[in-house]
């Protein structure tokens, strides 16, 4: 489902004394149809209230909303009830119900459309199963962890075959590891069954790993939006070059990623270095190439900043005769680097 | 007086004390339940339907008759129990106002039973299309069960005290025979014995709801 919005607009007034707050001014956007799209800003930048517009939750002070061309923004009563079983939700805080079990949280879109019973229990199990948590129907939710409750929030908001997914910084709240698997289950989800999903997300890691478009909100207007691959490449905002900026650097932990992604060179070795303080800021690389008869290049790097301290990390391959490259490395090793071979 | 005789008297206003809670804990939450969930759901900030002049109204009228005091109330209520029981005076005369006492304040207790459900679950019940009706009793009601289960708990335990109060105007019960006996006839040991009834009783309904409210949370 294609969902356009035409220059939206909300204001908020809190209380009769304080100034009106302009949550979003005139934002329009063209998400396309069947694939995953993200919106991202900083906290206060407009993107919860710019979701709570999209997906009917509250109406705009002005603009319009389109689902497939058909304006839904003005819908009241039933009619809206009905649009808003066709669209799933999932949430930063998860929001089951704690008075439900794991699979009975799944039933309740299905039992407010008055499905019945029997049809009910078999797609609650095959809702378990798409989110592999088939074991866990009859469980308290208090019982699961973070991640399976996500789980169980998408199959929830799946429960009703919806055509548009909405995640409202649906993993904020979870570890990196666990933020991974869920956006491999949304991609796989969304791959399969031809959803729209629109990512609400202060991460430029959701970004990008999950999204294929990208509109980046600042003060209740976007700012910038194209395609992820775009962006990253020819970021032009402010806003966008700080978050492509703070993009947490490559750690340890994906180094063994790297290793497929990365062809290292058949003749060299590969090093991981390490530096801290003062060596981050001298060009000891050049220096060891010039002194001995080696070849360096650089596969993978980054400075973390710590808080008295910064740590430089370089993947680099040093190549030549293997005694010139024995004294390069004892050089570097005199030089206060931490030298591993990987 | 004999053992047998106290013994009978105590039965007798106990039976009518029972009487007169169960009764008025069943009409005052049939008022009240209600009362609260228009409370709850038309607040103005964080109603699922905000109604702010209804809101206003209910308002008015709750804390008008919470702040009677019981005992004027129950005159001015006496009329009422003549036309819906047909006498003002006995026990059954007594659950009338009784009732509509515990009424508003039974309201308050459910709003806010109901206020504290998780604002986030309930939008999420929201946007997946549920009626309001859906959300009352599929979300806010479970949600806040153990909370609701106390508030009952507590306007039980406030019916007791107040049909003690009911009785020193002819409404009998154990409140009626501590005074007559206890008070007005100089039976210390009477009083005492009333006392020590409503004590249990207050002690077993607390019991009981506190009981019920932890078994339903511990299994979530």
């Amino acid at each position: 489902m294609e969902i356009v919005l035409n220059n939206l607009a909300k204001t908020y007034k809190t209380s009769h004394t304080s100034p009106e707050v302009h949550a979003v001014r005139d934002i329009s956007l063209n998400i396309p149809s069947n694939g995953i799209f993200g919106i991202i800003g900083k906290s206060g930048a407009g993107k919860s209230t710019l979701v709570r517009l999209v997906s009917l939750l509250e109406s705009p002070d002005s603009g319009t909303v389109l689902y497939d061309g058909q304006r839904v923004d003005n819908l009241t009563g039933n009619a809206l009830i009905q649009r808003r079983r066709c669209i799933g939700m999932i949430f930063q805080n998860f929001n089951l119900f704690s008075s439900r079990t794991a699979g009975q949280n799944i039933s309740y879109p299905l039992e407010i459309c008055g499905t019945p019973k029997a049809e009910i229990d078999a797609r609650v199990m095959e809702l378990l199963e798409i989110v592999d948590l088939a074991d866990r129907r009859n469980v308290p939710i208090s019982t699961l962890s973070g991640g399976q409750k996500q789980r169980i929030a998408i199959a929830r908001a799946l429960a009703n075959s919806p055509d548009i997914l909405f995640c409202d910084e649906a993993t904020s709240a979870l570890d990196p590891q666990t933020t991974k698997s869920i956006l491999n289950l949304i991609r796989k989800i969304q791959a399969q069954m031809n959803l729209t999903v629109v990512m609400i997300t202060h991460q430029m890691e959701v970004v990008r790993d999950a999204c294929s478009q990208v509109a980046v909100v600042h003060d209740g207007s976007v700012v910038e939006q194209g395609a992820v691959k775009d962006i990253f490449l020819h970021p032009k905002n402010e806003v966008t070059k700080e978050f492509l900026a703070n993009l947490a650097p490559e750690t340890d932990t994906v180094v063994s990623d790297r290793d497929s992604i990365v062809r290292w060179s058949d003749g060299g070795g590969k090093y991981v270095l390490r530096f801290t303080n003062r060596l981050t800021d001298e060009p000891v690389l050049s220096r060891m190439a010039r002194k001995f008869d080696v070849e360096f290049n650089i596969r993978a790097g980054g400075i973390q900043e710590l808080p008295a301290s910064r740590i430089g990390t370089l993947i680099t391959d040093i190549s030549g005769k293997p005694e010139e490259v024995e004294r390069a490395v004892a050089y570097l090793k005199a030089e206060g680097i931490i030298v591993e071979e990987a | 007086m004999d053992l047998h005789k106290i013994f009978m008297l105590v039965n007798e206003a106990t039976l009518q004390t029972f009487e007169m809670v169960v009764f008025s804990t069943v009409f005052s939450l049939l008022l009240g339940l209600p009362l609260g969930i228009l409370l709850c759901i038309s607040d103005p900030q964080a109603g699922i339907k905000p109604r702010p002049v209804l809101y206003q109204v209910l308002t008015r009228i709750v804390n008008a008759l919470r702040s009677f005091p019981f005992i004027i109330l129950m005159i001015l209520l006496f009329p009422l129990s003549r036309i819906l029981v047909g006498t003002s005076i006995g026990t059954k005369a007594t659950i009338v106002p009784l009732s509509i006492a515990a009424a508003p304040f039974v309201a308050r207790i459910i709003e806010s039973a109901l206020s504290e459900v998780d604002s986030g679950v309930v939008q999420a019940a929201r946007a997946m299309g549920s009626t309001t009706m859906q959300i009352i009793l599929k979300v806010l009601i479970p949600e806040s069960m153990p909370a609701l289960i106390d508030g009952i708990t507590l306007t039980i335990i406030n019916l007791i005290g107040y049909s003690a109060m009911a009785g020193a105007i002819g409404g009998g019960g154990l409140g009626d025979l501590a005074i007559r006996y206890g008070y007005q006839r100089f039976r210390p040991e009477m009083m005492a014995i009333a006392v020590v009834v409503i004590l249990i009783m207050v002690e077993l309904i607390q019991w009981i709801g506190t009981r019920l409210s932890h078994r339903i949370s511990a299994n979530r």
